[in-house]
């Protein structure tokens, strides 16, 4: 039987308890949405809080919207929300994409977006998703909000730049004409984690590339992006020719290791052929003529 | 601490440690054991009920969690008239050989009826696509719940006879 060991329990009422829970309670205690992520490490004690602070009361961390030109998502928007949201469908299909193979439908009812990108799994697909998007996370603390581009979020495995005394509160996709985005994902089964997965987003200029942004899941991609690919893509025409060769360059730069799901060069084939895949999707979808 | 968690339409109040889990708060303090216990991972589905209206896994969520709010477990599916439509559907179409994974089945299948009445094979195979059968091989479920919808649709239809 996996339960995890003694902790103190306190619900918050708002963002600005939960920070002052936080304050009070010190860097022993977590924040606990969802707790998908959290529970089974608890239950396993790699995490072993000493106060669990319950945010799931937080109405004003929840919903999708368009807000200042942006797709706005609350943190503690749940994954079942953001898989079925119009919004996310009509603006950044990749969301979508990702959110489809995330778990199953049962847990997606109570995991959050906020949770997922905080829990900064090395193989979790929001992450890759966001850095595609040039996403920004908004932090709130104490002295009150500050934002951080996506792929300045995580600085390394299950870290995040959100302090302490800190909460994520949401996260904003800017909106710009043009857009096309898709995620690829090879998993052994449903709801596993990634063998490995390609996000991609392009916002086309004509048939030239604009500005391109490519995530990387459980590839050892350092903050989850592929710059030298976006780099080669950027400015040039959107053909197959060039996404194939981004998915070269993608391949070269990854650092992926072995594991019971996939040898390092099995991973890397992924890791590039994946990013290919995700590129010509999201050309389609700029396009207008997704097949 | 001290939580009441409305189970089934009736508030139960105990004192619990935080660490307790919402399936062992279920079987162990308030004997509904219908809500089985299986992997403790997430991953088997057996587990699930309703939190809110919504499909959860229980070994997940910890029991002060659910601290004024709604749970609905599988001794809540019959009513008055008998048999849930999704256990009658069930129990027609041999939808379980040993039982252990049908509780949590059934309050998912319960949830996607309330959300999508006629859903097709692929609705229901997703919708129970995060809880494991080892007898089935999943064929009879998904007719289990074809029938469930056809019976709710049938009662429906005479509603709407009786009402014109």
């Amino acid at each position: 039987m996996q339960v995890p060991a003694q902790f103190d329990y306190e619900r918050a009422t708002g963002v600005r308890h939960a920070i002052a829970l936080l304050t009070r309670y010190g860097p022993e205690s977590r924040l606990v949405a969802g707790g998908h992520s959290l529970i089974p490490m608890m239950k396993l004690r790699i995490a072993n809080p000493e106060t669990l602070i319950d945010i799931n009361d937080l109405d004003e961390l929840t919903g999708i919207s368009i807000t200042d030109g942006a797709l706005r998502i609350g943190a503690m928007v749940r994954h079942a929300e953001l898989l079925d949201s119009p919004l996310a469908v009509e603006h950044f299909p990749i969301l979508v994409d990702a959110e489809r193979v995330i778990a199953d439908p049962v847990v997606r009812n109570r995991g959050t977006i906020g949770g997922s990108l905080c829990q900064a799994d090395p193989s979790e697909d929001l992450s890759a998703a966001f850095t595609a998007l040039h996403a920004v996370a908004v932090i709130e603390g104490e002295s009150g909000r500050r934002e951080v581009p996506a792929r300045e979020f995580h600085t390394g495995p299950y870290q995040t730049v959100v302090g302490d005394a800190e909460i994520l509160v949401e996260v904003r996709v800017p909106i710009r004409t043009g857009s096309g985005s898709a995620y690829e994902k090879v998993e052994r089964r449903v709801g596993d984690w990634a063998v490995a997965a390609g996000g991609a987003a392009l916002w086309l200029d004509g048939d030239t590339v604009g500005e391109v942004g490519i995530g990387l899941t459980a590839v050892g991609a350092a903050h989850f992006c592929a710059p030298q690919a976006e780099d080669f893509l950027r400015g040039g025409p959107a053909t197959e020719e060039r996404f194939a060769e981004a998915g070269r360059i993608a391949a070269e730069h990854v650092r992926p290791t072995a594991d019971q799901r996939g040898p390092e060069d099995y991973k890397r084939h992924l890791a590039g052929e994946l990013t290919t895949r995700a590129l010509r999707r999201a050309a389609a979808r700029a396009r207008g003529s997704e097949a | 601490m001290q939580i009441t968690v409305t189970v089934n339409g009736a508030a139960h109040t105990r004192e619990v440690e935080p660490r307790l889990l919402l399936v062992h708060f279920l079987r162990d303090e308030l004997r509904l054991t219908g809500t089985h216990w299986g992997c403790d991972t997430s991953n088997c589905g057996v587990c699930v009920v309703q939190l809110d209206g919504q499909p959860v896994k229980s070994c997940t969520v910890l029991a002060v969690m659910a601290d004024g709010r709604e749970v609905r477990t599988v001794e809540g599916l019959a009513g008055a008239a008998g048999l849930d439509p999704v256990q009658q559907g069930f129990s027609d179409k041999h939808g379980l050989q040993c039982g252990f994974c049908t509780p949590g089945m059934m309050m998912t299948c319960r949830a996607l009826l309330d959300r999508n009445p006629d859903p097709s094979d692929t609705e229901i195979r997703v919708a129970i696509s995060g809880q494991i059968c080892r007898c089935t091989g999943y064929e009879n479920i998904v007719r289990s719940v074809r029938a469930a919808a056809e019976m709710e649709r049938a009662a429906r239809v005479e509603v709407e006879e009786v009402q014109a």
